[in-house]
This record gives C-alpha cells, structure tokens and sequence, in this order.
C-alpha cells in the first residue's frame, strides 16, 4: 500500500446516479426538493470526512439524451438552484467543501461571481463551483438572448466531435470563471480599514475595477462582495475530451476526468498534461487537482451489489449507461481499484453514488473506515476551508502591491 | 424629524385594532449603519446575518429583508468610500439564513433589468422550497448605465421601458411559476410515475421576453414568493396596486406616509383587490432607552455620526454635481451653483434626478434657518424615525399604524448585527400587550404571516 493520503469527494444527483434508483428501497423520491433530504445526505458525507460533495443542476428539467429533452415522466425530473441548496447546507455542516454546479452560457458572470463568492462566505471558506456549459438549443430558449446550433445524434457520438462543436461555448465559459476569478481579487485583504479618524470605511485603493472585455461580454466590476474567506472559491470542471482539458487546463482548480480502468487513467491524465503545456500554465504557481469519478453501486458481498445492480436496472427498465466507468463491489474492491488506479498519478475520486442514501451510506460507513485502515485518508479534518482540505495555497489578490523588501 | 413627532395617544378603537406588520433590514451601504461603534460587527460574516435573523425571528418579524446594489458606489471616480461598502448576493445569503431560522420571512431584492425571468423565477422557486414557503421577491427596476457596465446587455433600457419590462418580466415569472401544478410532482415509486406529463411547460411570446420550454424547478409552497415594490413614481404605484403584496416607502412622518398611504389603497380597487391586499411598510429606524430623555440625546449623537463632515460634504456634492473639498462642513452652503448635469457620485439613485429643485430647496432652508452644511445635512439626511422610552416607541408605532400611515415599518437598526435587540426585546412585548402585535406566528409561510391567501392562478 501506498499509505500517501489521497482525496475523496461524493458526486448528489437527485436519488442517486441510477435512474431507477429514486424507485428503489430506501429511496425518498417525495423529498428531493426539500431541504431536509439535502441535510441528511451532506451531513453523512461530513461524517465520512470527506473533501466535498459536488451538487448536480440542470437549468431545464434532465433528460436521458445529452443534446435535447426527452419529456419523460418515469425518470426524476426538476432540479433545484444548485448554488443556493449549498448555501442552505452551509449553516448545517462545518467542514465539508460545498461545491454547486452553475451554468455559465446563459447567466451573467457578474451574477455567478458574486453568488459563489457569497457561498464562501456563508460557508466561511468552503465554496466551490463547477461551472457549467449549456449546449442544448432548448436550453437558449428558455432565455431568449441567443441560440446555440442544436447538435445532432451523430455529433453525440464522438467525444471529439461533440467537444470541436461545443469550443466557442468552453471559451465563453473560460472567460466567465475569469471574470469571477478577477471579481474575487477585486477586493484586496486589507481594503475595510474603518478608520474613524479619516471618516473612511475603506481603503479605495485597495478596491479594483477588473475591467473585463471579452468577445461576449465586458465587465467593469469591482464585486460587491469582499474578499471572501478562501480568497479563491476552488473551481472544479468535468470534462471528457480534448477541449474541456484544455477548459480545465486554463479556467479549474480541479478537474473530473472519467477513465474506464487503470490504462484509461494513464491515457486521460497524458492528455490532461498535454492541456496543461498547450495552455501554459503553471501547475508549480497553480496546482491542478486530478480526480477520477466513478460510479459505485456498493453491497456487503459481491453478489449483494450485483444484485442491487440488476434490481436498479430493472426498476429503470435499462441497464445503466453512465459516461462514468460503474463499479458494483464491495468496498474493500472499491478500495483496491481506487489504490490501483491512484498509483497512474490521480489526486482523488468522486464517486457518484448510484442510489441514495445507500451508496453514500456505503462509502461513508465501510469504505472511508477501510481506506483510513489502509492509512490513505484522513481520520479527521485538520483544516476549516476546502482549499486547505486540498491542500492548496489561500492566493493572493492580482491586484495586490507586494509589499517592499 | 424631531423626537417624538409620531407620538401622542392612540385613537380610541372600535372593534379589532389594526395588526402592526415589522420586517428588518439589514443596515449597511447607506450611511445610516453607524460603523463607528465598538459594537459594530462585520458587514459580511455569515455570524452577522444569522444574529440579526434570530433576533427578528424572536420579535415574531415577517420577514427579514436584504436590498440591492449591483455596483459600488463611486465618487469623483473612486468607489466611496465613507459608509459601510460591500455585501452578499441577495437569495444566496437567504438560503443560508432558512437553514437557521424556520418561520422569518426572507425578502430579496433583485432588479428586473439586469436579469432575465427564467433564472430569477428558478431561484425564487428555489428558495420557496428551501425555506418552506418564506420567500419575496422585492421587485426593483433599476436601470442606469453605471450599473449596466457589470452586465452582458449593459445599460441598455431606457428609464420610459423599466416598467413595461418589469411588468412582463413578473408575469412571465408567474407564467413559469403556474407552470407546475400542484400536483405534477408525483414521485409515486410503484407506478413508476415521478412528474405528470407537462409539467412545466409554458411558452411566453411579448415584447420584451419570448420564451418557451419547460421549468425546471417544481413548485414552492406559497406558489410564488411574496411580491415587494419599492418605487415611488406614479408608475411605481400603478405596479405596486395591481402587481404587489407589499409596498416599501420612504415616507416615515405620518403627515408625508398619510397621503400616499390613501393614495395607493385608492388605486388598488381599479385592480378588484381590497384595502388589505398590499401592505404599506415604510423604511423606519428606532431608537430606544430607559427614558425619552436619554432616547433623545442618543439619537442626536446618532445622527452625528451618520452625517459626518466627510460624509455631509459629500452628500452637497451629489447634488451640485461638482468638488466641494474646499468648503468648511461648519460653514455655510457654498456660494458657487450647483452643475446638475454632471453626476460626481455614480450609483447613489437619490442623486439622480431633480437635483437643481433639490438644491434650491436646500438654500431656502439653510437660509431660514441659517445652518451650517452639516447641520443642512443632519435636517435633510438624518433623523430618526421613533425615539424614545419603549413605551414611548411601542405607542407612537401603533399610533402611526392606526392612522393609516403604514401597515407597519421595515426597521433599520444603526448597528449591525445586533441593533435590533433592544426593539425586539422592550418594544415589541408591549405591542403585543396592546393587542396589535402577534404574540406568535400563526402559520409556517410569508403569506401567513401577511395576512394573505395563495396567489391566484392566472398571471
Ligand atoms: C424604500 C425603497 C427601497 C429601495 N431599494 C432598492 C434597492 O435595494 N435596490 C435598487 O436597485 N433600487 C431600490 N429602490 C429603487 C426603486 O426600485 C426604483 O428603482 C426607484 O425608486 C425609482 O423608481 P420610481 O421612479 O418608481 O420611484 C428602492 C426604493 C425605495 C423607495
């Protein structure tokens, strides 16, 4: 065994990753939208210790196709604003990182910026995003501001093709987490100094205006919220292709990649490092956390998992199709295959649970106790802010003078 | 105005007396949040919000209320500096603040210009479900270009169009929030049914919006949040009496709020709602302590320190539109004129328009009276609403109440976060001895807590 600690995060969609999971035993398919369902399932994965959870949103209702809607009324459908359930969870945990997906193709990065640097502070330094793209032509509908070319069938074939496709939105997506990055700098440590004697509450040097102009937008800022706890909310981003690597390489903090075994892990980090050298950062400067999701449909024996395994599918009337690699195990195999595959360089996992709260139970009750046993994670957390669970620096404002000397 | 000017008795009541409404805001950005006191806390900590919350929801409050401004400040180019500076995104640190309360209502203000009704619909949705049903949404329509330099569109909407976007951007809001039935969320596991078919459908073709798909968040409690205007023009009212549940206003002398108090009942009829369907609440401030005496002397020392030299020089130069660094806040007005076309404080919508009247009325005052600028300032910038013993507070709140000057206030405390404390725990128990004032909250929702039935369906 390795013993080097690694990270660990849990993916929340709905009643889990398997669609017929909300049919399931156990399942509160009633309460998705409530605030209590959330509660429970956050307050377990803190539990467990882990880093963070990531929480699922769509702006339309899902659908089982990538491209288009499908009107289907035997899945779960409706979500909740992601950025907003995570700051209704912030007040009800203390550690774990709270990381809420937000789209960034039809909202104003002003906006965006602003919510999750007030998730920081709600959460005193544990926000996250991941920024998200909209590629469907029904989600433009919604807003009415513009369109977006609806992709075919054929284009969702090929990672590839999809990604070529959707380059122009990844480039606006970069432009808008670096808006928000900027925002955040805007505000320098030190700028409220209330100094009663001046009569002034701020230092008005110490303020920026971020003046932004990209081919989509320009903003002039600076944020209305102060420097937030992190400094930098960490940003996470799933991709699965060419483009978003380099979305990743150049916009994330973090980056979900979806290997299929341990030759994939290989292949996709290569790829993620090619990204990295095209976009020319600095991982030295700007560390790029490695994570593989997976899908986990965990049972006490083998056969107890398989079983659970063929019970979702037929509740969903499908097999599960997932863009990320399934395991169905144990969570001594989970172990195993998280070490084996950890050793191609990843920094963490996300598991995706498949059913809730089963899967998450699972992780949290028998999995984390066994990877703690094998002296890869934590046995408690031994900092406040999720950039200190990831172990990346608190960074300094761009717009701050270094001091002389 | 001075202490006392809304005190005197309570005229004698046939039957029911009127309920008196409070709901808190909290300070900050204006210069009211006195941030010179040792006991003025972060502006921005989560621990200020939840405190603040808390001791509204101990006052049995409705709601607790956050405004909005979507760029800083500036003066003479450089973000101003002299009042507090800096707050959170409006639903985010509400959806924080119902994890730890479970019955104070949660109001945010968020323009209809700069952004768009599926997204504002879908978060409100949001917060509805979150909090259970406590959530309003206080409808602003902002416009200026100084604010539209943070956005995508920028500051294209005319001042003449805020209202017609506004107007169709709630309806259409309604539209998506009608779009879920009340039972289309099925979720039933063993017939395999999670929504009924349609659910969320809506198309929305108009002048400003032209929309359609399906929305993606179900149903909230109350249908839809609570709705909240705050302008004052003519339009503004119009709004208010066919659209709102709650007006704001800014009119909290009695002899000001009567008038437009009857003014905005009046209008409510055209839209066949009744007298009880909008509430009035005024923006109001209190100070309270042992005696009126000593009430009175805190005020003023109050007052002082929201107008500081700084802050009233300022202030003059917001409205004569020009640098007036030079001028002694202890002398009188300057003898140069105003330049009411140039704007030197950017983002301040109180120094926007009618600056030359502003300024001549100023001069009239200043002249009777023969006051310094600071002291010009303090008379038309400061002030306290209610001041004095508690008694004295709990009496001339009911009284302005029962005169039909408001349906009750949005306090303002000067500190943040704990300056609502001494309302809550000395006013507010005599309000309720009186009668008019809930002893606690008759049901879970905003709605409840106003006094107010579901929306009804139609837009
Ligand atoms: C009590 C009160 C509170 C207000 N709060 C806000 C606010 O938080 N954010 C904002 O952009 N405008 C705010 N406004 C401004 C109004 O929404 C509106 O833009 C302004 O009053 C002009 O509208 P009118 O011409 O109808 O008066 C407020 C106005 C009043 C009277």
């Amino acid at each position: 065994m390795t013993g080097t600690p690694f990270h660990l995060a849990v993916a929340l969609d709905g009643a889990g990753w398997h669609p017929g999971a909300w049919r399931a035993a156990g399942a509160r398919p009633g309460e998705l939208f409530s605030a209590g369902y959330w509660t429970d399932l956050v307050t377990e994965a803190e539990r467990g210790l882990l880093d963070f959870v990531t929480l699922e949103d769509t702006l339309a209702p899902q659908s089982e196709p990538f491209h288009r809607p499908d009107d289907r009324t035997d899945r779960v459908r409706g979500t909740v604003d992601a950025v907003l359930l995570a700051a209704r969870l912030a007040p009800v945990t203390h550690r774990i990182g709270l990381v809420p997906t937000a789209n960034v193709t039809h909202t104003e990065p002003f906006h965006v910026g602003i919510g999750i640097a007030t998730l920081d502070h709600a959460s005193e330094g544990r926000a996250g995003w991941r920024p998200q793209i909209a590629s469907r032509a029904s989600d433009a509908a919604l807003f009415g501001r513009r369109t977006t070319p609806q992709l075919t069938d054929d284009d969702i074939r090929d990672p590839e093709a999809i990604a070529r496709r959707l380059r122009p939105l990844f480039a606006e997506a970069a432009d808008a987490v670096e808006v928000a990055r900027r925002l955040w700098d805007s505000w320098e440590d030190d700028a409220e100094i209330r100094d009663a004697a001046s009569g002034r509450f701020i230092d008005r040097d110490k303020l920026h205006h971020i003046d932004f102009e990209g081919p989509h937008f320009h903003v002039r800022g600076p944020s209305i919220v102060p420097r937030t706890p992190q400094g930098q909310p960490v940003v996470a981003s799933l991709a699965h292709a060419s483009t978003p690597y380099e979305f990743a390489a150049t916009a994330s903090d973090v980056v979900f990649v979806t290997p299929r075994d341990r030759a994939g892990v290989a292949r996709i980090l290569a790829e993620v490092d090619e990204a990295v050298a095209v976009t020319g950062r600095d991982l030295a400067a700007r560390p790029l956390k490695r994570f593989a999701d997976l899908v986990v449909v965990l049972g006490d024996t083998a056969a107890a998992a398989a079983e659970r395994a063929a019970r979702l599918d037929d509740l969903a009337g499908a097999p599960l199709a997932s863009d990320a690699a399934v395991f169905t195990g144990t969570a001594a195999g989970l172990a195993d295959l998280l070490e084996d595959w950890r050793a191609e360089g990843l920094d963490g996992f996300r598991l995706r649970p498949a059913a809730l709260p089963h899967d998450l139970s699972a992780v949290t009750g028998t999995l984390v106790p066994e990877l703690q046993r094998r002296g890869v994670f934590r046995t408690e957390y031994t900092s406040t802010t999720l950039r200190g669970h990831l172990g990346l620096a608190r960074p300094a404002s761009r717009y701050a003078v270094p001091a002389a000397g | 105005m001075p202490a006392g000017s809304n005190a005197g008795q309570p005229p004698p009541r046939a039957g029911q007396a009127k309920q008196v409404h409070l709901a808190v805001q909290l300070p900050g950005i204006h210069n009211v949040t006195v941030w010179t006191d040792p006991r003025s806390e972060s502006q921005i900590a989560v621990d200020s919000f939840i405190r603040l919350a808390r001791a509204a929801e101990r006052g049995k409050f409705d709601f607790f209320f956050l405004a909005e401004g979507l760029r800083l400040r500036e003066h003479k180019g450089q973000v101003y500096d002299l009042d507090v500076v800096g707050r959170p995104e409006n639903l985010t640190m509400l959806a924080a603040l119902a994890a730890v309360t479970s019955r104070l209502g949660l109001a945010a203000t968020v323009n209809t210009t700069f952004n768009e009704p599926y997204e504002v619909a879908r978060r409100f949705a949001t917060l509805d479900l979150l909090s259970e049903g406590r959530t309003a949404w206080n409808v602003v329509t902002s416009y200026d270009a100084f604010t539209g330099e943070n956005f995508r569109r920028g500051g294209y909407l005319d001042e003449a169009d805020r209202y017609t976007r506004a107007a169709e951007f709630l309806s259409t809001a309604k539209e998506l929030w009608a779009s879920w039935g009340e039972d289309d969320l099925v979720a039933d596991a063993s017939s395999g049914e999670f929504v009924r078919p349609g659910a969320g459908r809506f198309a929305h073709h108009g002048e400003h919006f032209d929309i359609s798909g399906r929305f993606g968040t179900p149903r909230g409690p109350q249908g839809h949040p609570v709705i909240i205007q705050s302008g004052e023009s003519d339009a503004g009212r119009e709004f208010a009496a066919r659209d709102a549940d709650v007006i704001f206003s800014k009119y909290s002398s009695l002899e000001q709020a009567r008038p437009f108090y009857e003014d905005v009942k009046r209008r409510l009829a055209a839209y066949g709602r009744t007298h009880d369907d909008l509430k009035i609440l005024p923006t109001a401030t209190a100070v309270v302590a042992d005696t009126d005496e000593e009430a009175r002397a805190y005020a003023d020392e109050i007052t002082r320190e929201q107008v500081s030299p700084q802050t009233a020089i300022a202030h003059l130069e917001g409205v004569w539109g020009r640098d007036l660094s030079a001028y002694d806040p202890d002398g009188p007005l300057p003898d140069v004129d105003p330049e009411p076309e140039s704007l030197i404080l950017k983002g301040h919508s109180v120094f926007r328009k009618g600056r030359e009247e502003t300024a001549r009325r100023w001069r009239e005052i200043a002249g009777e009276r023969e006051l310094s600028i600071r002291e010009l300032m303090i008379e038309v910038h400061g002030g306290q609403t209610f001041v004095g013993s508690p008694r004295t507070v709990a009496d001339s709140i009911d009284h302005f109440v029962q005169s039909d000057g408001a349906d009750g206030f949005i306090l303002v405390p000067h500190l943040t976060p704990d300056g609502l404390d001494e309302v809550v725990d000395r006013v507010v128990p005599l309000l309720q001895e009186k009668g008019v004032y809930r002893e606690d909250y008759t049901g879970p929702t905003l709605r409840d807590h106003l006094g107010l039935g579901l929306p009804k369906e139609t837009p």
